[in-house]
């Protein structure tokens, strides 16, 4: 028998973190911004069956990034999380930050088995709430762990510069067009500094609308409706310049 | 519910295991005795609980409508007399009980549920009458309670999108569905209420005209039938009352309730027994 060749712990923890991060960085990004009605999801999805961005509950909606089938796995075992969950007590005792826990331990054990292939996968977990101060966005990466997130966060391949962008120009209550500008213009830049021209065929789109009168409040924006949103006041360069100029619509595509 | 989970806190296998897109199946598995079927009986006897009464339902030209009295009787005594016994069962269609009350409250909340987690699994809701199809199963689970005197019998309804127009379900207790054209009633005072259905309906209602005709066959199940409450107008609690069309499910308000149920009623203060039918 032959002796086993020893790697610390930190090594074989380094070595699966860079394992899942370099498969989570293959995707294409996934972004979550707050706006004044709610919660907006933007992916670059050309698919539309195959979905990143889903509701979970009521006010309750998922994201992911990374490798489908364990997402997809992970999404199922929410919903059917939320669904027992409200079945057992009340709807209203559904909420983000106990869905976030639990994937969060469910990520955070895989990592650290040494028996199972870490989960290439990066998920977010938003709740809309009454307010805006009361919207709650959780950032979950792969090895378990939890990052409460406030305005606007991105996940996927290339998420730290989509991060930057997004931090630099999102504020409070912006509009939803304004956000889902915002948030094409972001996912539309390369790694290398270029942008890309993002088409609504292109992107997957989905609110938490808190105005919504029905009690589940994830709705998917599609066809007409997101190609009249994302028209809306284009043409000017930055999402700030919309708000001050709010006539200017006319112009080429930024 | 946390403290079903195994002590490392993440999701059980049976919240990962792909498969199925049905929450009942999904609780069959995973906490089986949640389930209302695998509920233990009791060795003998008749159990009194309260008992909803009367559904009525008929399709106009671009949907349904589907409405219920306001009575639980318990044997002779009036248990509740403002209970609500028409849901919506999602976006496009409702469910009327009649029968043991608790049973039917429960087997409602699981309908929705299980419809609901469909449609969030799947990404797309089931047809009509698939959704049709799993209430059968959910009655037919029930048939040890109803042979001990719990029974559940629903009358369901439903726009259909991909036809594009409303149908309705009835029920027995053993689960058997079957579709009925025009209208259809269930429950203690169905038979009258059915008797009146025959004599109002016609193809071509509006929608106003088919709530109005659900109105008066549930005041005429009323008159006959004493588990079937009437309108209570010194209450103000009036018959539940929903349309479901093309743009989904709507509950009327009580406002526009109030106003069929009070136009109803001063027509039967002339004419106590209502709109009379051509004789030939």
């Amino acid at each position: 028998m032959s002796t086993p060749f020893y790697v610390s712990p930190q090594q074989a923890m380094a070595d699966r973190a860079e394992y899942a991060r370099k498969g989570i960085a293959r995707g294409r990004s996934v972004v979550v911004l707050q706006y004044n009605d709610g919660v907006l999801f933007v992916a670059e999805n050309p698919s539309r069956a195959l979905h990143k961005v889903s509701e979970i509950y009521d006010r309750i909606a998922f994201a992911a990034v990374g490798k489908y089938n364990e997402f997809e796995n992970l999404r199922i075992g929410g919903v059917r999380y939320a669904d027992l969950r409200g079945y057992t007590y009340d709807r209203d005792d559904v909420t983000a930050r106990g869905l976030a826990n639990v994937y969060a331990q469910t990520l955070g054990t895989i990592f650290s088995s040494a028996g199972e292939k870490p989960y290439e996968v990066e998920l977010i977990v938003a709740e809309v709430g009454a307010g805006p101060e009361d919207d709650q966005i959780y950032r979950l990466p792969h090895d378990g762990s939890i990052v409460d997130e406030h305005g606007s966060v991105a996940v996927g391949g290339n998420a730290d510069q989509i991060s930057n962008y997004l931090d630099q120009r999102h504020r409070d209550g912006m509009t939803l067009a304004e956000a889902l500008k915002l948030a094409r213009a972001s996912l539309a830049r390369d790694t290398n500094g270029t942008e890309r021209a993002l088409t609504a065929e292109q992107l997957e789109v989905a609110v938490l609308d808190r105005t919504r009168p029905q009690q589940r409040k994830f709705k998917r924006l599609l066809g007409r409706q997101l190609s009249r949103l994302l028209e809306e006041g284009s043409g000017a360069e930055s999402v700030a310049d919309v708000a001050d100029e709010p006539g200017e619509d006319a112009g080429p595509q930024g | 519910m946390e403290a079903n989970f195994p002590s490392t806190g993440r999701l059980p296998a049976a919240f990962l295991t792909p498969g199925s897109s049905s929450f009942m199946d999904f609780l069959g598995a995973h906490q089986p005795e949640m389930l209302p079927r695998n509920r233990q009986l009791p060795a003998q006897g008749v159990i009194e609980a309260p008992h909803g009464t009367t559904i009525v339902a008929a399709t106009f030209p671009g949907g349904v409508v589907l409405a219920g009295d306001r009575r639980a009787t318990m044997g002779n005594v009036i248990a509740q007399r403002d209970i609500e016994k028409v849901f919506p069962a999602d976006e496009y269609s409702a469910v009327g009980i009649a029968g043991t009350a608790g049973l039917a409250v429960e087997m409602v909340k699981l309908f929705q549920l299980e419809l609901e987690h469909f449609e969030k699994v799947e990404g797309v809701s089931l047809s009509l009458e698939g959704k049709a199809n799993r209430l059968s199963t959910m009655i037919r689970s029930n048939l040890g309670m109803a042979m001990q005197g719990l029974a559940v019998v629903p009358l369901f309804a439903g726009y259909d999108v991909d036809r594009q127009k409303g149908r309705i379900f009835s029920y027995d207790v053993t689960g058997g569905r079957s579709e009925e054209h025009g209208y259809a009633a269930t429950g203690s005072g169905s038979l009258f209420a059915r008797g009146a259905l025959k004599k109002l309906f016609r193809e071509d209602l509006t929608e106003q005209q088919a709530t109005t005709l659900v109105v008066q066959a549930l005041y005429d199940a009323a008159d006959d039938d004493s588990a079937t409450g009437g309108p209570d107008l010194a209450r103000r609690i009036y018959p539940i009352v929903t349309v479901i069309n093309d743009e989904g499910f709507r509950k009327l308000t009580d406002a526009e309730a109030s106003e069929i149920v009070r136009a109803v009623h001063e027509r039967r203060l002339q004419e106590p027994d209502g709109p009379r039918a051509a004789l030939l």
